[in-house]
């Protein structure tokens, strides 16, 4: 039997829908996604922390779930907010449907609620902190006060919460029709990647261009990291708000003194941005979709992008050694830097998602480039020092 | 679709129809809800019913129409209810991604959602109904006129609405009109944008039948209709009140009667005479419209028809053989009549009017025909109180006159005469509707330009194998082309090679005509021969070339042993069929002829008018000039 579900917005807005997870309630920062599919990985890209995703595509839950398609261990979404669940899903490799999936982790979410007035008001207001209650008995006062409780996203430091606490290794490569997962290629180089919330694409993404990759705790200082003495180390995305991250932002400081090349994506990329001297801020809705134009500023390219992020580098007091490679065509907000000083790099959007175009994915082998091309010069360097 | 429907009706699970269709469960789980759905409504009682349960079958798309089926009620009455409830469609913006950005466009679609994002302006409004989803017979003509209207108005200083539903038109292009309503032509739908928009006026003339049916009902719920009262457009589509205005008027109709069951048609039939066009009241594009030789043939008819549809009688009309079917276009402000243009049909009467090559002027009517065609066109717009446009299409047969139908709203030809005469008649027309006379506009007199423009259907015969190419009441084209010339034959020939038809310059010509044009084939043979054509026929035309002098092969029948007429078509040594059949089976005899001729790019007549033109085109052939629209505008306009 189906629950009744509110939605209740800071600014005291009312939806009324049904239950499609848990009964419960659960308070975040509500945001909307336009993309049309990829509704599980949304769910459970650690990026979503503490955030409520209305999906402004109608039709969510038509294939289910899987195991394969988790982008972490859990659900990391603070709640879903929907119009229309389907009567039935229906694909080959469903294993739940999306409310099976969404009760066995947890989740709360709402649909048949008006996903476009909900759209509209937070492209006009902005984001908005809400609250969904799920179940016999909704209390909107209840809810109302809860949404008006959350602090905001602004401050909030979340990779702290979503990181890994331990540090692992990583092998296993993209999935592929008909083959699964692959196996690891030969190995090349040794990677560490930074956990402010992996996805595990991009780790992926990594280990198919012969990374091997050890993951690593968002606190994990720089002198642990380089006494792993690797060739690269990559920077992950991540939820909330990059400022308060003092400690990854000293120890990318200390990273790229040391003249490893370096990889950003997302919160990784606004941390480098930050360790480079540069400013962050928060948007007024963020990015968060999967047809973003954004330009490659050096060849003129337009690139379709995923994007999704609340907090974005500020366009003011760049510093000198921050070149800007990429803008968003959308709002002109930058979405791509390099350092000129040593061999880091990072972009905003995300290279290893793939809802259709693979527009970005070129920027992993650029990584790979930096690697090899550093490890070819410090073998000539150290056979001119033998002769 | 239908049959999955009824495949739950009867009780099938998802999964059985699945095993059956392989149609994605997803999608079948959908049909199953929204037939399950069915079940639920059929045991309520409209009264007790509340605003959740009829807002829940609103979002699953249930018209109002659908659930006083179900309900066993009328869809007035269901209608009352819903609003009585307050459970009205929201009106949300086509924008570029999911409302991310803002959308500078006003282009709606209407679902019972929360928030409307209509906004509605003060104005003075004209919304004008488009023709919804083209079809053969409710054409990209309409659309034009519609997207007219709308140029015309906005003009004027209106706000424009437009209101349709194919993407594919230009009246959906969103800088059209101010507002588009994309929204399908249904008196539910139209009635809920007028409750938001509240026009001054709507115009329903110019899309066809589908916005004209409206007209009524939109009428009696208060919506105000511009232009030719609702009245007047029953009174033209009604058969009765029709016959008695032309009675009144003393005027002339090829003698008729209207069935309602099998006796009363064969009854009628038998008071008329045979052979009859025959078809159901309220269509377009001669839909179901057959040409029926006997009382077997409209037995026939009759037991299908009757399942068509229950409440529209069957009209039985007597057929002219031989007559030369004309349109006229007419405007009217209510008081003047401006003649859009006389067109005068190349096939004779029984081709459908959509299917039949034109001419404009006429090429065989005397002065005095074509002065009783305006005087009888003026009589029928202010009998009827036209405002607007109107088309009238008469038969005529020696010296009379008869009226087959008057259409008091906007005619494919509208946009051909326009051309022709280079006059925008369906803007004049939309003035009309606001008020603004003709002579206000300064619209006096006829343009009866001193070159021919013909009109030609365009076929789509070669992508539906199976489709036989005879013309009849049946309309089959899906285009049209116009050819210009100094002389007929020169716009003839130009529009046969515009739809894609080459005259030949010589080679072997097969004539086998039916019986009754057998007195008129010798002219058309005669000419073939003296241009150089070997003449190959059928034995009773070869006999009657024979008779005037011209010499013809005699060819073998189908049936009659081989090689036959296919035959030779098949070996590719024909460059030109004249052939016309008449009865069902000379239609059926000849079949493979038409089809062997097509595959074959043989350029065939299945008329022996058109092959008449068609010598006239060959005729004039080697003087074909190319004219500039321009140029032809100052000839008209001084």
């Amino acid at each position: 039997m189906t629950q009744p579900a509110l939605l209740v917005l800071e600014d005291g807005s009312l939806f009324a829908g049904q239950s499609i997870g848990i009964s419960g309630h659960t308070v975040g920062e509500v945001v909307f996604n336009t993309a049309m599919t990829g509704y599980q990985e949304i769910l459970s890209d650690p990026s979503y922390a503490r955030q409520l995703v209305t999906l402004t595509y109608p039709h969510i839950g038509n294939t289910g779930a899987n195991a394969e398609d988790m982008e972490a261990a859990r659900v990391h979404a603070a709640g879903l907010i929907i119009r229309d669940l389907p009567e039935l899903a229906s694909n080959w490799r469903m294993e739940q449907s999306l409310s099976e999936f969404m009760r066995a982790q947890g989740v709360v979410g709402i649909a048949d609620i008006d996903t476009r007035r909900l759209t509209r008001l937070l492209r006009e207001k902005g984001s908005q902190n809400g609250c969904i209650v799920a179940g016999a008995d909704c209390d909107q006062a209840q809810a109302l006060q809860l949404a008006r409780e959350f602090p905001g996203l602004s401050g909030m430091d979340l990779a702290r919460e979503v990181t890994t606490p331990d540090t692992y290794k990583y092998s296993s490569g993209t999935w592929e029709l008909g083959a699964g997962f692959r196996a690891a290629a030969e190995t090349r180089f040794r990677v560490v990647a930074y956990d402010f919330g992996v996805k595990r694409n991009i780790l992926r993404m990594l280990v198919d261009r012969g990374c091997d990759l050890t993951v690593v705790p968002a606190t994990t200082p720089a002198a642990e990291v380089l006494a792993l003495n690797p060739d690269g180390v990559f920077l992950s995305n991540g939820p909330g708000d990059p400022e308060p991250c003092g400690y990854a932002i000293e120890a990318i400081g200390e990273l790229t003194s040391a003249g490893i090349p370096i990889f950003g994506i997302c919160l990784g990329h606004q941390l480098l941005a930050l360790a480079s001297g540069a400013r962050t801020m928060k948007m007024k809705f963020g990015h968060h979709g999967a047809n973003h134009p954004v330009q490659e500023l050096a060849s003129g390219r337009v690139m379709i992008t995923s994007q999704n992020h609340g907090f974005a580098m500020a366009d003011d007091d760049v510093p000198d050694r921050l070149k800007i490679t990429h803008r968003s065509l959308f709002d002109g907000t930058i979405q791509g830097v390099a350092r000129t000083d040593c061999p880091a790099f990072s972009f905003q959007g995300h290279p290893e998602a793939s809802p259709g175009p693979h527009d970005v994915a070129a920027l992993f082998d650029h990584f790979i480039q930096l690697m090899a091309s550093r490890g070819e010069a410090q073998a000539s360097g150290l056979s001119s020092q033998a002769t | 679709m239908w049959s999955i429907a009824d495949a739950f009706r009867a009780g099938m699970s998802t999964e059985e129809v699945f095993e059956c269709t392989h149609i994605d469960p997803w999608f079948l789980a959908q049909l199953h809800d929204l037939v399950n759905t069915e079940g639920e409504i059929a045991g309520q009682d409209l009264s007790q019913l509340d605003a959740d349960t009829m807002l829940r079958w609103k979002r699953k798309g249930f018209s109002d129409h659908r659930i006083a089926d179900l309900l066993d009620q009328t869809e007035d009455a269901v209608r009352a209810r819903r609003h009585a409830l307050e459970v009205r469609p929201v009106f949300k913006r086509v924008d570029s991604c999911a409302a991310e950005f803002a959308s500078a466009t006003a282009y709606m679609y209407s679902t019972y959602e929360e928030e409307c994002e209509a906004q509605p302006e003060q104005a003075n409004k004209i919304m004008v109904l488009g023709g919804g989803p083209n079809r053969i017979g409710q054409g990209i003509e309409f659309d034009y006129c519609c997207v007219h209207a709308a140029f015309a108005m906005r003009e004027d200083g209106y706000q424009t609405i437009m209101v349709n539903c194919n993407p594919e038109t230009v009246s959906t292009d969103y800088d059209t009109s101010d507002r588009l309503y994309f929204e399908p032509l249904t008196l539910e739908d139209v009635l809920e944008i007028c409750n938001t928009e509240t026009p001054a006026g709507v115009i329903v003339q110019y899309g066809g039948q589908t916005p004209l049916k409206l007209a009524k009902p939109l009428e009696q719920a208060g919506v105000p209709i511009i232009g030719t009262k609702p009245e007047s457009i029953d009174a033209a589509e009604d058969r009765e009140r029709f016959q008695a205005l032309i009675h009144e008027l003393g005027l002339l109709q090829p003698p008729n009667r209207t069935a309602t069951d099998t006796e009363t048609a064969i009854a009628g039939a038998e008071e008329i005479g045979y052979p009859l066009v025959v078809r159901p009241s309220y269509v377009l594009g001669g839909r179901a419209m057959e040409i029926v030789y006997d009382q077997e043939s409209l037995e026939e008819y009759m037991r299908a028809a009757i399942q068509v549809s229950h409440e529209s009688p069957v009209l039985l009309d007597r057929f002219l053989n031989d007559a030369a079917e004309v349109d006229v276009d007419a405007v009217c402000d209510g008081e003047n009549v401006l003649i859009g243009g006389i067109m005068e049909h190349i096939e004779e009467a029984g081709v459908h009017s959509g299917d039949s090559a034109c001419s404009l002027p006429p090429f065989s009517l005397t002065a005095e025909i074509q002065d009783a065609l305006r005087t009888q066109t003026r009589e029928l717009a202010r009998a009827l109180n036209v405002v607007g446009l109107m088309n009238v299409q008469y038969a005529v047969k020696g010296d009379k006159i008869y009226i087959l139908e008057v259409n008091p709203r906007a005619a494919r030809t509208v946009p051909f005469v326009s051309k022709a005469t280079l006059r925008p008649l369906a803007k004049i027309a939309a003035r009309c509707m606001v008020g603004k006379s003709l002579p206000e506009q300064g619209y006096t007199t006829e343009v009866v330009p001193d070159y021919y423009s013909v009109k030609e259907a365009v076929f789509p015969f070669i992508k539906f194998p199976g489709v036989d190419t005879v013309l009849g009441p049946e309309m089959k084209s899906t285009g049209e082309v116009m050819g210009v010339g100094r002389s007929f034959g020169e716009a003839f020939g130009k529009s046969q090679q515009a739809a894609g038809y080459t005259i030949p310059r010589g080679g072997t010509a097969f004539i086998s005509v039916r019986d009754e044009d057998q007195p008129a084939v010798a002219d058309v043979g005669r000419y073939l021969s003296e241009a150089g054509f070997r003449i190959l026929a059928t034995r009773g035309t070869a006999r009657e070339l024979a008779a005037a002098g011209v010499t013809a092969e005699k060819v073998n029948k189908v049936g009659e042993g081989r090689p036959d007429i296919v035959d030779i078509i098949k070996n590719d040594e024909i460059d030109l069929i004249v052939n016309t059949t008449s009865g069902k089976q000379s239609l059926k005899d000849s079949y493979t002829i038409r089809r062997e001729a097509l595959f074959h790019k043989v350029t065939y007549y299945t008329t022996l008018a058109s092959a008449r033109a068609a010598v006239q085109a060959h005729r004039q052939a080697g003087e074909l000039s190319v004219y500039k629209l321009q140029n032809l505008q100052h000839e008209v306009a001084a």
